[in-house]
């Protein structure tokens, strides 16, 4: 099958569908490495991870090793973890904080910005020997925005302001709403797991909203248990507007040139800053005191966007970062081979976040997501199922049509066409001007949701 | 009598292997049953195996509220990740008494958990470590602390059992 025909998509009729041959096939798994992978931007770290001098972080970004590190001069880099002189990974662990790097082969000697420091028995090399252009590698790109770290393996690639640019407004949301509680950082501890099943499928599933109350039904009633044991009134368990058909109207699902896409959402719990009724009272006083200043520093509407309502942003191909009532969190998804997905995932914090308020947004967090959660698991259960499905040959076609013919809600699939749609054009060589939406919503279409619905 | 003498490896050994039996016969009730009220069961990343919940991220970080929600959620038929039951065998060994702590015993012992379900079959290898106290005469667990030694879950995928 030529790549041309992998997927079907006629939005006047409401069909979309995508031949399951793109979560299977070994020849596609490598054109999408070659193709998407070598090409886009891709996470690496946060800056707060590396806040003293020397302070590192090893890493895999698309295969490569590498390491995260700011040098003595206070400078964040991205090097290659591949000694110049015959390859061997220079960093053997995971973390930590180091004047430089000694490679265990033949002992060179790299300072912490990367230089070659040292070589030893220099004597065998001549006069000419030129140390500066073995220093330690980087990616062809490396550039940040508000404290995020992307490479990009193509050195004619777009910026990465340029390229995120259609989702700033919702990044910027987030980061400017911790700035009243000194900024987020990464929380130490790692969810490192995986799913036997296509990367796809897994991005598809970060931001489907049609699945929850299938999938997640036990945590669900989790949720309303406690609510229950708490005596709340009108219990809402997922304290947002996923509850019923008529609120669910209210969220959006969106998607953006260059394939990212995400929904939004109101909802309660949420740590910035919309307190849930589960919580203590001297807790949902914090909450609200941080809001109040988020409304002095940033204004009413704005600061009422960053409160109340969840954020779900996949930049594509491959990062997802979720603002939401079960907390604020990046996840990566490295396809490990067609059917094995490896999941990087970091929960972040305010720097001066109060303990008790702390505590309730992890507890929320650690109950949904990560491997020990009570949603996690079913997720991947749900996953590992449809790749053995996808086994049934014969039975071609996935489809991915709802709500192509309304306003597309957070439980309908507008994002995955736009994530499909996007991997389409790399995959067919024109990704500069793929057209990701169903319909065109005009220029001034804002990414906000109405808060007076 | 010392405090040492309250407590004899023996009992905390046999006090183990019937926890066990009730994780692998998923005797859930049962095996809640064996908390305080005060209780904590708690799964560290695998990158933080010394990771504290009041200020890291965890697997699990459970009190008594969230550890009956946790045994509401597996009895559920809807806990996909474990419908239709995996098979699991907790092996339990190298157990000792490490200290003796307000009249409670504070145990490490090591664990190996299997879990077959479809594909799966890798082990699940680490530490324990218990505070077990003493209430109307039977032994009651107050913390549970599962440590693993593995670095990442890449062939567990998930935590979906009780460790």
């Amino acid at each position: 099958m030529q790549p041309s025909e992998l997927i079907i998509d006629r939005p006047d009729e409401g069909v979309f569908r995508v031949h399951r041959s793109s979560m299977t096939s070994h020849d596609l798994f490598e054109q999408e490495r070659a193709k998407i992978f070598d090409h886009c931007w891709l996470y690496v770290g946060h800056e707060s991870e590396v806040q003293k001098p020397g302070e590192y972080r090893r890493r895999t970004v698309a295969d490569r090793p590498l390491i995260f590190i700011r040098g003595s001069d206070g400078q964040i880099r991205v090097l290659y973890n591949s000694c110049t002189h015959r390859g061997a990974s220079v960093c053997q662990q995971d973390e930590g904080q180091a004047t430089g790097f000694t490679c265990i082969y033949h002992a060179w000697r790299f300072n912490n910005k990367g230089e070659l420091a040292g070589v030893s028995d220099q004597e065998g090399y001549g006069d000419n020997f030129n140390k500066a252009a073995l220093n330690l590698k980087s990616p062809p790109r490396v550039e940040h925005y508000r404290g995020m770290y992307f490479v990009n393996y193509d050195s004619g690639a777009e910026s990465l302001e340029s390229y995120i640019s259609p989702v700033r407004e919702l990044i910027d949301l987030t980061m400017d709403s911790a700035e009243v509680l000194g900024g987020w950082r990464i929380l130490s501890g790692t969810a490192k797991y995986s799913i036997k099943a296509n990367w796809k499928i897994l991005i598809e599933n970060s931001y489907d909203g049609y699945h929850l109350p299938s999938v997640h039904q036990t945590y669900i009633d989790y949720l309303m248990w406690r609510q229950k044991k708490a005596s709340v009134q009108n219990p809402n368990p997922t304290g947002s507007d996923a509850r019923d058909s008529s609120s669910l109207k209210r969220t959006r699902a969106y998607a953006t040139k260059n394939g990212h896409g995400g929904f939004l959402y109101r909802a309660e719990g949420r740590a910035i800053a919309n307190p849930s009724p589960l919580w203590p009272e001297e807790t949902r006083r914090e909450v609200l005191r941080v809001k109040s200043e988020l409304i002095a520093k940033f204004g009413e509407q704005r600061a009422r966007q960053m409160s109340e309502v969840s954020r779900t942003i996949c930049i594509f191909p491959n990062f997802l970062f979720q603002d939401s009532q079960t907390g604020f969190r990046f996840r990566q998804i490295w396809p490990v081979a067609p059917d094995m997905i490896d999941v990087v995932q970091w929960d972040l914090v305010p720097r001066n976040e109060q303990q008790d308020l702390f505590d309730a947004r992890m507890e929320y967090s650690l109950a949904f997501l990560g491997p020990g959660g009570l949603a996690t698991p079913d997720d991947a259960e749900a996953l590992e199922q449809c790749q053995r499905g996808f086994a049934a040959r014969e039975v071609e076609w996935s489809d991915i049509s709802r709500g192509m013919k309304r306003p597309a809600q957070m439980n309908d699939e507008l994002q995955m066409r736009s994530f499909w749609r996007q991997w389409h054009a790399w995959l067919k060589g024109d990704p500069k001007n793929a057209f990701t939406d169903d319909i065109d919503r005009g220029a001034g279409n804002s990414l906000l949701i109405n808060l007076e619905a | 009598m010392s405090n040492q003498t309250q407590w004899q490896r023996a009992e905390v050994e046999d006090f183990l292997y019937a926890e066990m039996a009730y994780l692998d016969e998923w005797k859930l009730d049962d095996w809640f049953k064996l908390f305080t009220e005060d209780c904590t069961y708690v799964v560290p990343t695998t990158d933080r195996p010394d990771g504290d919940p009041a200020r890291d991220m965890v697997f699990i970080d459970d009190n008594h509220l969230r550890l009956e929600g946790r045994v509401r959620k597996l009895k559920s038929q809807m806990a996909h990740r474990e419908v239709p039951r995996s098979r699991t065998r907790h092996v339990v060994t190298n157990v000792r008494i490490v200290d003796v702590t307000d009249g409670d015993a504070v145990v490490e012992a090591c664990f190996v958990i299997y879990r077959f379900k479809g594909a799966n079959k890798e082990p699940y290898v680490g530490q324990y470590r218990y505070r077990l106290t003493r209430q109307d005469g039977n032994i009651m667990i107050r913390h549970r602390r599962a440590t693993l030694d593995l670095e990442t879950l890449r062939d567990q995928g998930a935590v979906s059992i009780i460790l």
